[in-house]
This record gives structure tokens, C-alpha cells and sequence, in this order.
């Protein structure tokens, strides 16, 4: 008999941290141990603390291992399986000073705030076992569906819901639907899911897939009934092996189950799936660029309308969602609307997915109602910024998107609430930002991003967010004029204006919210030809501290270009206009006495 | 995106021609097929040669302009092989607000090949790659698949060392 499962965190984040080995040596040691009959070892989808994975809990006494090594397995084996004994030293504590008390995965300040809805199964099941989905409901919602619902419910359940889409725009899903709902069984028409999560920061979506793809199938099986439509596409980006992996497995089972393919549950309705490949395009996360790249062209947007609802993949109608309100999907079918609206605000429904990243502690994956403060977020499930650093500012939306300023860290995060502080929900990447990052240089670093991945077909995004990124090059290097301030303004509204899709329209949101927030940097930038944060290169200076120099000539024999001069024992100074910004001096400095300004 | 052309000799073997013309064989009827097909030749070569491209052209029956427009499109397709150590630094917005910039130069410095180019003699490739999805573990950095996160460039050298 079963009398312990060990969770082990499989996502990308823990496996990156070597959870795969954590597996191995669990399973030599178990059986080496004789106990393979009684304790099972599972690997499931991400728990969300990336920060201080390989993650693993030990069920039925919900112990919570972190930072778990292969090495470290043999002694839990010993000490937890067969005497009792949990390790303390590898056990979480909340509390770094009061090691004595364990803290239960729920009890954390980290997933105490936390609602889980579209990660629900994420760090519980085996998601490569379709038997454990089915036991946490799953395919409920899609047996309900086809036998209780007529295609009209289905869709005025989702309108009634309020779901918006979780990928960046928040159009009502229902609503998607709907316009793809006319004409059924007459025409061809294709279920898109959108997992070509091209945020750099954020990764819901994969997790999802790594976690739970079957929920992403079976709400894909739900919109192919409620519109009409018995084939579906999942564009997946290739750079997420073990997602595509999971991927196929649960496609290969949910066939084998005939929960996909022909005659699903007797009711005559079919429904097949394809995966298809991403092969590292921003521009394919947008709905027709990727209609285009599932057609195997370039991935280039196409004028709406008309809109994919109407004439979408292959010129057929088309709804396409993202992976994580996929997910939601099946919980809305199953729980009811009452319960769905129950969460969130007046306008967004529900929860979001956010992944927390940049300058915080517990860097990962966060699901909340709408309507948490950033401040939650940041400083209570977050667990502030690291290193008593300040908090400068939050960016979400990713490339598309703007900062949020501490001022702003109560307001409510929402749809509506973000766009109207000059940013956006986008995708759910949250990045923090502490007094050590300069502002210019992360509008910088996400034009770069555009300019990079703008496809090209359009003049204003093509040629326009290049002659932004020249501008901040400028600035960067302490060339820029307070005029340019003004001309990067004037052509980021004609950019916003004039783009085809909405790479274009949302690229120079970045530099605007910046500017807006942040104008003062810039001005240090372009007036006093200072970087605040000390990041960017050129407006640096080294300088000794005549106080605390002892003349040790220590960095002037290190200096790769000779730019220190001075008497031993006297303080040194250093030639600003030899000096290269290596920072050498700096580290070599015992006393302290060299600062960047 | 800058996009340079094959510049190494073309060393495919007629074992790999046999696996990339069965490929085609079988993604013959998909819709969108050139797709899949670069993806596979891809796997097959490492990168995508201009005569694999035409191979593809032909057994597709599109123009070789096709062909080479979507291989130059997508950032994953590569027209010159990786190097021996392929080191992919992540420069996704986690990692770079975490320094993952200073990694790429510390690593430039050490063993001299820019971000976005492979060494001479084929030994190293430095790559900027996008999000790989570990922001858990900002900064991080690849090298031939092996994950290392949590980096300071003091600790380029010693990770390099391994595959000197």
C-alpha cells in the first residue's frame, strides 16, 4: 500500500535547477531502500516558487522541501521516509530565524493571498497521467457540455461570466465566440490556442501546458462545440520542450480515451487537435500573424477587419485564446457563473496569472483575483525586494506595456485599472524594478526588443521604432538634447497611430510610460549627462574619495589603461578622460574609497 | 535582424538527405508544410544550409524565395551551425534587469566572440536568446542545453573553463 507521495516539481524553472535528477536518485534510493511499494514519487507542473526550486512535498503530512539536491536525497530517504524524521535544514521556514517552526505550503505568506483557479492543478496531478486529471473532474466540463448544453448555452455561460482574454487585449471571450458562432455545421471553422508566450518575463502559459494540459484540450473540445468547429490548432513556442512534450502525451491520451477524435462521449460531435511550432517570433503572439505562421508563411499580420471570427486560419472562421483562459474555461462550465463573478472587480472577472520576476524575492508564479493591489503582489506574496533595496517601479504588459510607480502600488490591479495608469494587463508579466535600474535603459532594452521583432510589413513600426531606439542611443550615450525628449514623444504617438497590429501600436508604450513617470531621469540624462542608477556606461565617472584613499597605488597599477595617477600614500585620482569604465579600481579598492557617479 | 548567410561549407551526408527527403515525404499533404519541414530539416542538419533550403523548394514545389524568406524570418531557424559550445545567455526582461547584459560581455572578453556569431573555428557560438522561461533563476544562461542560473560574470570564467 501507498503510505507517501512525493510531489516533485517538473516545470522548466525547477527543472533548470535540476529536479530531474532530484527524481532519479529519489526512485534509485526508494527502491534501494525497499520502499518502492510505499511510497510513489510523482512529478507534476510548476508550484510557482521558482526562486527556491527543485520543490518537493512529501504527502499525507504536507512537508515542503526546497532547494533539494540530488545529493541531499539519500539522508531524506534515511531520516524522513523510513524514521519520521523530516530534514529540518531543507524544510521551508517562513521565518529565517525561527527554523524550528515548518511551514505548510498553504500557510505561506507566498500562496496564502493566492487563488488558484487556471493553475488549480499545476503542482498537484501527474500531468503526463490523464487517469489523474479525470479524478480532479476533469473532462466534466466537456461531458456536461455535450450532453446538457446546447452550443448557444455554452457560449452565453461565457458571456455571462464576464471572462476576458488573458493574453494582452482582454476582449470578452463569450463574446469571440459568439461572432464565430453563425452558419454552424455548414461551414469549416478551427479552435486556435495561442501558446506562443513571446513576453520575455512571462511564462503562465507554459506552466499551464507543463501542469495541466488537459484543461487546455478540453476547453479547446468546449469552443469547438459551442462554435461549430471539429478541428483545432496549438501554437506552441519551440522553445518550450517539456510543455510540447506534455502536450502530446495528454493529445495521445485524451485520443485514446476518445475524449478527442470522433463521436466524443456517443453525442456525434468530433473534435481533433494539432500541435504546431513556433520558431521564435514576437509578431506570431498577434492573432492573424500567427494564423498566417500556422499557414506556413512568414509570420506577417494581416488588416482587420476582416477579423478572424469571420475569416481567420486557412480563410475559414476562427476563435482563437490564449492558454490560460483556456483554462479557465472548464471551471466556469463546471462551478456556474455565480461563482465565477464572484472573483475579481466590476469589469474583470476572475483571476490572473502573473509572473513575478526581476529585483524580488520569490521570484515565480502568482494566480490572484482581480482587484489585488500591486501591493500584495509585490510586498506580501513577493516578499519585497531583496537587499533592503528601494522599489522604483513594476512593468507589466512586457514590450507592449509601462511601469507602475510606487505611488500607484494600491490601485486595484485590473484591466481597465492598468490602461488608465498607462500601462497594460498584457500576457501577466511582472517585473520588478529597484533604484538600481535605470529607467532610460529599460525603455531601451524593450525597443531594442521591438525593433528586433517587428516583422517589417509596416512602415511606422519598421522604420519608426528604429529612429525611437537611435534617439535613446543618444541619450545613452550622452549625446541627447532635451528637443529629442520631445521628438521621441511626437513620433511614438504617430507610431501608436498609424501601426498595422498591435506590436506597432503598443511598442512605444515603454518610452512614453517612462517618460511620463520617470522625465526627470531622462533630464539627468540629457542635461546633466548623469545616470541616476549608474547603469548606463558612458555617463559614468569613477572617483576616489580623497578622505578615504590611503594611497595604496593598489588601483593604479591595476588599471588596464594607466588612467590613476598620484604619489604613494597620497590620494589618487583618477583622468576621467583616459578611463574606459571597466570598474576595476572599484573592485580592487580595499578601502572603499572609489564610487561611480 | 540581421540575418548573415551561410558561410560555412555545406558537409551534408546522403543519410541526411535520405531523412530530410522522407520528411518531406510525409509533411507533403499537411496544410502549411514548410513550416514543419524547416523545423525537421533543422533537426536533421543543425541549421539550414541554402542547398537544404532548395532540397525543401523543390520537394515542396514553392520557390526557393519562399523557402529562404520564412528560414530568415523566424529567429530559430539558423543559417550557420551552432558552435561546439553553444552558450545561449537569456536576455528576457527578468534576466536583463538582473544583469544577464554584464554576463554577455564577460563572456565576449574571455573567449572573444561577440553576442550573435560563432568563432572561426567553429568552437564556441555566443547567442542572445530570448525568454527561455526560468525567471526563476535570473540570470540565466545555457550552454549546449545545461541550465546555469543565479550568475555573477565573476562566475564566467570557472563555468567556461569546463569546456575549454
Amino acid at each position: 500500500m501507498i503510505r507517501s507521495h512525493v510531489l516533485v516539481c517538473g516545470g522548466t524553472g525547477c527543472t533548470s535547477s535540476g529536479s530531474a535528477k532530484v527524481i532519479e536518485a529519489l526512485n534509485t534510493e526508494i527502491a534501494a531502500k525497499g520502499l518502492a511499494d510505499e511510497i510513489k514519487v510523482v512529478q507534476t507542473g510548476c508550484f510557482g516558487l521558482c526562486a527556491l526550486g527543485p520543490i518537493m512535498i512529501v504527502y499525507p503530512e504536507g512537508t515542503f522541501y526546497h532547494s533539494v539536491k540530488a545529493e541531499d536525497i539519500a539522508e531524506i530517504v534515511e531520516e524522513h521516509f523510513l524514521k519520521g524524521r523530516p530534514v529540518a535544514r531543507l524544510v521551508y521556514h517562513e521565518k529565517e530565524a525561527d527554523a524550528s517552526v515548518a511551514t505548510s505550503l498553504s500557510d505561506t505568506a507566498f500562496y496564502k493571498k493566492q487563488k488558484r483557479v487556471a493553475l488549480r492543478n499545476c503542482g498537484v496531478i501527474n500531468p503526463e497521467n490523464i487517469d489523474e486529471y479525470i479524478a480532479v473532474d476533469g473532462y466534466r466540463a466537456l461531458g456536461k457540455v455535450l450532453t446538457e448544453m446546447t452550443p448557444d448555452d455554452v457560449i452565453q455561460t461565457i458571456l455571462d461570466s464576464g471572462l476576458r482574454g488573458r493574453g494582452g487585449g482582454g476582449f470578452p471571450t463569450g463574446l469571440k465566440w459568439k461572432f464565430a458562432s453563425g452558419n454552424r455545421g455548414n461551414v469549416k471553422k478551427y479552435v486556435a490556442c495561442n501558446a506562443d508566450e513571446g513576453d520575455p518575463g512571462a511564462f503562465m502559459d507554459r506552466s499551464i501546458l507543463e501542469g495541466d494540459p488537459h484543461a487546455v484540450i478540453e476547453a479547446m473540445a468546449i469552443a469547438g462545440y459551442a462554435i461549430g468547429a471539429d478541428e483545432g490548432y496549438v501554437y506552441v513556442r519551440a522553445e518550450y520542450p517539456i510543455a510540447i512534450h506534455r502536450l502530446e502525451i495528454a493529445i495521445k491520451q485524451a485520443k485514446e480515451y476518445g475524449l478527442l477524435g470522433e463521436n466524443i462521449f456517443g453525442t456525434g460531435f468530433n473534435f481533433d487537435l494539432k500541435i504546431r511550432f513556433g520558431a521564435g517570433a514576437f509578431v506570431c503572439g498577434e492573432e492573424t500573424a500567427l494564423m498566417t505562421s500556422i499557414e506556413g508563411h512568414r509570420g506577417e499580420p494581416r488588416p482587420r477587419p476582416p477579423f478572424p471570427a469571420v475569416k481567420g486560419l486557412f480563410g475559414q472562421p476562427t476563435v482563437l485564446n490564449n492558454v490560460e483562459t483556456y483554462a479557465n474555461v472548464p471551471q466556469i462550465i463546471l462551478n456556474g457563473v455565480e461563482w465565477f463573478t464572484a472573483m475579481g472587480t466590476e469589469k474583470s472577472k476572475g483571476t490572473k496569472v502573473f509572473a513575478l520576476g526581476g529585483n524580488i524575492t520569490n521570484t515565480g508564479l502568482v494566480e490572484v483575483p482581480m482587484g489585488t493591489t500591486l501591493r500584495e503582489v509585490v510586498e506580501e506574496i513577493g516578499g519585497g525586494i531583496p537587499g533592503g533595496k528601494k522599489f522604483k517601479a513594476a512593468q507589466t504588459g512586457g514590450p507592449s506595456g509601462g511601469c507602475i510607480t510606487a505611488e500607484n502600488l494600491d490601485t486595484p490591479i485590473d484591466y481597465d485599472n492598468l490602461i488608465a495608469l498607462g500601462s497594460m494587463m498584457g500576457s501577466g508579466g511582472l517585473i520588478v524594478m529597484d533604484e538600481d535600474n535605470c529607467m532610460v535603459d529599460i525603455a531601451r532594452f524593450f525597443l531594442d526588443f521591438t525593433v528586433d521583432e517587428s516583422c517589417g510589413k509596416c512602415t511606422p513600426c519598421r522604420v519608426g521604432t528604429k529612429r525611437m531606439l537611435e534617439i535613446l542611443d543618444k541619450i545613452i550615450a550622452g549625446n541627447g538634447t532635451l528637443e529629442d525628449l520631445d521628438r521621441l514623444e511626437e513620433l511614438a504617438n504617430y507610431i501608436k497611430s498609424a501601426s498595422l497590429c498591435g506590436l506597432g501600436q503598443t511598442a512605444p508604450n515603454p518610452v512614453l510610460s517612462t517618460l511620463r513617470n520617470f522625465r526627470e531621469e531622462y533630464v539627468a540624462h540629457v542635461v546633466d549627462k548623469k545616470c541616476p542608477a549608474g547603469v548606463c556606461k558612458n555617463l559614468l565617472q569613477y572617483v576616489i574619495d580623497a578622505d578615504k584613499c590611503k594611497g595604496c597605488t593598489l588601483c593604479a597599477r591595476k588599471c588596464p589603461v594607466n588612467a590613476i595617477s598620484g604619489t604613494v600614500k597620497q590620494p589618487h585620482v583618477i583622468d576621467a578622460s583616459k578611463c574606459v569604465k571597466c570598474g576595476v579600481c572599484m573592485s580592487t579598492c580595499k578601502f572603499g574609497a572609489i564610487s561611480k557617479q | 535582424m540581421k540575418k548573415p548567410t551561410t558561410t560555412v561549407k555545406f558537409q551534408g551526408t546522403p543519410e541526411q538527405e535520405k531523412q530530410l527527403l522522407a520528411a518531406i515525404e510525409k509533411n507533403r499533404d499537411v496544410p502549411g508544410a514548410l513550416m514543419p519541414v524547416l523545423q525537421e530539416a533543422q533537426e536533421i542538419y543543425g541549421y539550414l544550409p541554402i542547398e537544404v533550403q532548395k532540397i525543401i523548394a523543390k520537394g515542396l514545389d514553392v520557390s526557393y524565395e519562399e523557402v529562404y524568406g520564412v528560414a530568415t524570418f523566424y529567429s530559430q531557424f539558423a543559417l550557420n551551425p551552432k558552435g561546439e559550445v553553444a552558450i545561449a545567455v537569456c536576455l528576457g526582461t527578468a534576466c536583463y534587469v538582473k544583469g544577464s547584459a554584464k554576463l554577455v560581455e564577460k563572456i565576449t572578453e574571455i573567449i572573444g566572440v561577440e553576442a550573435g556569431s560563432t568563432s572561426p573555428d567553429g568552437k564556441y557560438s555566443v547567442e542572445a536568446t530570448r525568454c527561455i522561461g526560468a525567471c526563476g533563476l535570473a540570470p540565466v544562461l545555457t550552454i549546449n542545453n545545461e541550465v546555469y542560473g543565479r550568475l555573477v560574470p565573476a562566475d564566467m570564467p570557472g563555468i567556461l573553463e569546463k569546456y575549454m
